[in-house]
């Protein structure tokens, strides 16, 4: 598929840290991330003018899910919008809890893990053509998912008995199946959930869980892009060679512990290979097919990129210092260790590690890094800006996102999922969108100018259903 | 057509942040990123022993901002930093 939609949830870590003695349970600190969303939807579960969902999810996480985005660059932009969001949020709960008097401070963090072994998901979605074989495509991808850690990992700090050691990715470890339907205990490769929120005879939903939430644009974009790509050829059946990993489960591990990222893993046919050269495998034959098939800019943009990557790890992963967040991360913590003469065995080399997520950018360390220039941006603040507020122009979540718009302005009760609009006092009104593709917004403002016309209670509208 | 990384940037740039604690020479020996006025090899060293310097510093000051804002109860807040299982 050429034309594709993208989507990211992102799960975030939280924590309050009372000042005093008063303290402030997470289920009720989160609450307070919601105040200031005001709307008729339910509490804990809204969707945002610029049509992501942001809600409160399992293990009490705030979650956001981004609108449906047509490219990697505008889905990236969408996630950094995610976090500028929630960085509003926190600000505006951590004063409303000062006015409850508890003293204290509410941190967010963008990553997936704490440092006793518990795990929350960024979560990839790809629509794919419904004919391919599921089971087909999750076999070509999974070697692709398993080793792409190695220039996706956001990096973390973790304590054995034999001292502190530093892993390429934060997922990893809490990876125990290739593919499964589960994604709170037995987490998999590729999750088999299948909501296409859209025409289900012609597409699915890839919904991918292995992946590590990302701070940096650069390393962001490149998880996103390569996959794309690889999605592409499979999609096309370009891909004709045999990665097949005899044990990709423990294959994911062995890379994480390995940061030259060139011990060998071995196949299902016996030969073995480093991560590195798996990658460069997909990646020559991804350079081949941008050459031979109809590609976007985009596309070429990451498989340049990669290449560009696959040849800085060969070499030196240390000259992804700006890049690729596992480096990035794992060079300020060299430099401070060195400059402070302590060792990894130092508490604040975990917070480091921890505060390099804090997504309130007057406390998280990747800003820091980001206002100091060490570090590659793809993207500008004015975009990232636009994209609180204004819907993907190109979707369906556009009619979502003006939809919003216009009901807030003219107070019309609604309710949301990701292919219906319910409005009306009686949320008796239904607009139904089941093409993820569209964006035509005058259908829903003609729906709301009638709307505007009705006495809803008096008239019965449940026959005025818009089917797109 | 393929974009490889933004040009600019490894010439401006020069030195990488990790290799600015390393002796002039062996910053010279590992190129450096762009190449930009590669024949004058006295004043070239010269100039990446200065931007060696400049990026100790700059090194320096990205510590000590970082200490001012890390979290100062380290210790404490990793310890209590406990999430439930998500997803």
């Amino acid at each position: 598929m050429q034309k594709r939609i993208y989507g990211v949830e992102t799960e975030y870590g939280i924590i309050f840290t009372p000042e005093g003695r008063k303290t402030l349970p997470v289920e009720k600190a989160i609450r307070f991330l919601f105040e200031k969303l005001i709307t008729t939807e339910h509490f804990l579960n809204v969707f945002l003018e610029n049509g992501a969902r942001f809600y409160q999810d399992t293990g009490c996480h705030p979650e956001y899910a981004t609108p449906e985005c047509s490219s990697p660059s505008q889905l990236i932009i969408y996630d950094k919008a995610g976090e500028r969001i929630l960085e509003d949020l926190q600000s505006y709960a951590e004063e409303k809890i000062r006015e409850e008097r508890i003293p204290g401070k509410l941190s967010i963090f963008k990553n997936n893990t704490d440092f006793v072994g518990n795990s929350y998901g960024c979560h990839e979605n790809y629509l794919v053509d419904r004919d391919v074989d599921f089971y087909y495509l999750a076999e070509q991808l999974i070697p692709f998912l398993v080793t792409r850690q190695i220039y996706t990992g956001a990096g973390k700090v973790f304590q054995t008995q034999d001292g502190v050691h530093y892993c390429v990715s934060q997922r990893a470890q809490h990876i125990y199946q290739k593919i499964s339907g589960t994604t709170t205990n037995d987490r998999s490769i590729i999750n088999t959930r299948d909501e296409p929120h859209a025409d289900r005879e012609k597409y699915r939903r890839l919904h991918v869980i292995v992946g590590d939430s990302n701070m940096s644009e650069y390393t962001n974009f490149l998880k996103v892009g390569t996959c794309s790509v690889v999605l592409q050829m499979i999609e096309d059946n370009y891909i004709n060679k045999d990665f097949t990993l005899r044990n990709p489960v423990k294959a994911i591990k062995d890379i994480t512990y390995d940061t030259t990222c060139k011990r060998h893993l071995r196949l299902d046919n016996g030969r073995e290979y480093s991560p590195i050269e798996i990658q460069r495998e997909y990646c020559e034959m991804a350079q081949k097919y941008i050459e031979q098939y109809p590609v976007n800019d985009e596309h070429k943009k990451a498989v340049g990129m990669w290449q560009y990557v696959l040849d800085c790890l060969v070499d030196d992963p240390n000259k992804l210092y700006r890049e690729i967040d596992w480096v990035i991360k794992r060079h300020m913590l060299e430099r401070y260790i060195d400059r402070k003469g302590t060792s990894w065995n130092d508490p604040r080399v975990f917070m480091m590690d921890l505060q390099y997520h804090d997504i309130q950018r007057d406390r998280g360390l990747y800003y820091l890094l980001e206002r100091a220039g060490a570090v590659e941006r793809l993207y500008t603040d004015e975009e990232v800006d636009a994209a609180k507020t204004e819907p993907p122009p190109d979707t369906r979540a556009r009619m979502r996102g003006e939809f919003i718009k216009l009901a807030r302005e003219h107070s019309i009760q609604y309710d949301l999922d990701w292919s219906n609009i319910r409005l009306g006092n009686l949320l008796n009104v239904r607009v139904i969108c089941n093409n993820p593709f569209e964006s035509d917004t005058e259908k829903v403002a003609e729906l709301v100018r009638t709307i505007q016309k009705t006495n809803l209670r008096k008239t019965s509208l449940s026959k005025l259903v818009i089917q797109s | 057509m393929r974009i490889i990384q933004d040009p600019k940037r490894r010439d401006s740039q020069a030195l990488p942040l990790y290799q600015a604690a390393e002796s002039p020479q062996k910053q010279k020996s590992k190129g450096g990123g762009g190449g930009e006025e590669g024949d004058a090899k006295g004043e070239g060293g010269q100039k990446l022993a200065k931007k060696g310097e400049e990026l100790k510093e700059e090194m320096d000051n990205l510590v000590d901002e970082i200490d001012a804002v890390l979290e100062e109860n380290a210790e404490e807040f990793v310890k209590n930093y406990v999430q439930r299982g998500g997803e």
